[in-house]
């Protein structure tokens, strides 16, 4: 699903590299989250599996796709196999719920036949059916990031990129954020979260990788947070 | 892609920067009304050249008494009637002559009464103080130097007199006038490109958010430019259809109506509506295809996939 082979990557006039060296494979199904501190390099290998950056040396392949040879226009076409989400929710804050999970399948074309049965369908699994029609201004931080799964979700991808999903919600909201990610991952797809949330990787148990300044310090099946504060 | 969801974000882009599209849609109207002034100009010009040039004539005035008495080219005299016969034989066997006609004293007399018939200077003159003239139609209006090194200086002949010389400053001031009018349509045009280049990427920043998530699901290259291309595209429509409404008006009030030219210089040949209405397609083509290509340029750098 992932794989880094020995991947660096520079960023310009920067002089420490942001990742080293790092070779790592991640298998279809799997759910994996990537913790270290700020800095430690987990947004960058998260760009990366987007291919919103180009590694400096090695390879990154991604579904099976090695992403440096993978042509400026073709990456649209890899994204929509991948579902994203992050802190900071990035909904269209003049759209309703049901617009804003529509607008992924919109901009890739999808016929409002299938937008209509998909989109009621994906917004229950996420415990929002019945407010399709609010606003994002209207919802709680965790109803705000259920929509943005929903939205990630939708289009059924293979692999779900997390970016700190629940960095911005109180504990209990966290844990049901959780659940569903944990769900959606039952459902054969692929989930990598970048977290700092040591009370969830702790509850988990499920297979920690831990960067720090760039490296691939521990890579633990079923493990713990780990770090010390 | 929906055709409905791509209308509404034009809309919604087009609205949110109304200043901008409003200035975006006046310079581009303003450069291309010139733009199409400035071909419409050439053919006028190009009309009056041909116009003109059917009806010029190369004149060759002979000597008169009082001419004898004051002009250093008529000194042995006036003309006489062998000189004139001589005149008129060479000018029959020359090739690029096409027509002679004579015009006596009294013919020019007359003609003079006609044109300047109110002066007091017409009131003075008499029919001896005339000059007789041949006045030449050439096949080839550019060919008056052959006429003028014929004839120049000949006994009897005052002056030859190439009225194509007169009208080729008049074109040329027409001419130069319509190079400024060019220089300041490119300056113009210039500044809409500017314009729309800054226009779309306000709206492309305003919109990163958008555009942001667009390509975080997938959305092709194309798909997150075409709303700011069509943007840059529809309000430069507008400019181009205003451009063509400027004309189309200016072409009625000037020529047709209200300073109705055409009444007040009848001597002029003036466009006909064809000539304007010609140009109109090339004007909402260019209004057109112009910001749409500065939006992509404009856009290639700045909304990377």
């Amino acid at each position: 699903m992932i794989r880094f082979d020995s991947v660096s990557k520079v960023y310009p006039k920067q002089n420490r590299p942001a990742l080293r060296d790092v070779s790592l494979e991640v298998e279809k199904g799997e759910f994996v989250f990537l913790v270290g501190s700020s800095g430690s390099g987990k947004s960058t290998f998260l760009r990366l599996v987007l291919r919103e950056e180009r590694t400096t040396h090695g390879q990154v392949h991604v579904l099976g796709k090695d992403l440096a040879r993978l042509s400026n226009w073709k990456v649209p076409h890899m994204r929509r196999q991948l579902g994203t989400v992050f802190q900071d929710f990035r909904l269209l804050p003049n759209k309703t719920v049901a617009e804003n999970v529509a607008f992924a399948q919109e901009v890739i074309g999808k016929s409002r036949g299938e937008i209509r049965k998909s989109v009621p369908q994906v917004l229950d699994l996420v415990g929002l059916g019945g407010k399709e029609d609010r606003r994002p201004g209207e919802l709680s931080g965790g109803e705000q990031q259920r929509v943005a799964i929903a939205r990630a979700f939708v289009n059924r991808p293979k692999l779900l990129i997390a970016d700190e999903p629940t960095g911005n919600l109180d504990p209990q909201t966290s844990v049901g954020i959780m659940k569903l990610l944990d769900r959606i991952n039952r459902t054969g797809t692929t989930v990598v979260m970048a977290t700092h949330d040591q009370n969830i990787v702790d509850q988990m148990r499920k297979r920690v990788i831990e960067l720090e300044k760039g490296r691939l310090v521990r890579d633990q099946a079923r493990g713990v947070y780990g770090y010390q504060h | 892609m929906r055709a409905q969801f791509v209308l509404s974000e034009i809309g919604v882009g087009l609205r949110r920067n109304l200043t901008m599209t409003f200035a975006v849609i006046v310079s581009v109207a303003l450069s291309l009304a010139l733009f199409g002034g400035s071909l419409l100009m050439s053919d006028q010009v190009n009309t009056m050249k041909g116009y003109w040039y059917d009806k010029v004539n190369v004149s060759v005035f002979l000597c008169n008494k009082s001419d004898a008495e004051s002009d250093p080219n008529c000194a042995k005299g006036a003309v006489t009637a062998d000189q004139k016969k001589a005149i008129l034989g060479d000018l029959d066997k020359m090739p690029v002559v096409q027509t002679v006609t004579y015009e006596s004293q009294d013919q020019a007399y007359k003609h003079y009464k006609e044109q300047f018939g109110d002066s007091p200077l017409a009131a003075s003159l008499t029919p001896d103080q005339m000059q007789e003239s041949y006045r030449i139609k050439l096949k080839d209006p550019e060919k008056y130097e052959v006429v003028a090194t014929a004839f120049d200086g000949r006994d009897g002949v005052q002056s030859v007199q190439d009225q194509k010389g007169i009208l080729d400053n008049l074109f040329g001031l027409l001419n130069g006038m319509n190079w400024a009018a060019r220089a300041v349509m490119a300056l113009m045009l210039v500044v809409a490109l500017m314009l729309i280049v800054n226009t779309v990427r306000v709206s492309a920043f305003s919109r990163r958010r958008e555009t942001g998530i667009m390509r975080l699901v997938g959305a092709s290259g194309f798909y997150i430019q075409a709303p700011f291309i069509m943007e840059a595209a529809v309000a430069g429509l507008i400019g181009g259809a205003v451009a063509c409404g400027f004309l189309v008006v200016a072409r009625y009030f000037l020529i047709d109506n209200g300073l109705a030219l055409s009444e007040k210089l009848n001597l002029i040949n003036f466009i006909g509506w064809d000539a304007v209405l010609t140009k109109l397609p090339l004007i909402l083509a260019t209004s057109l295809v112009m910001p749409a290509l500065a939006a992509f340029f404009a856009l290639r750098k700045y909304l990377k996939v």
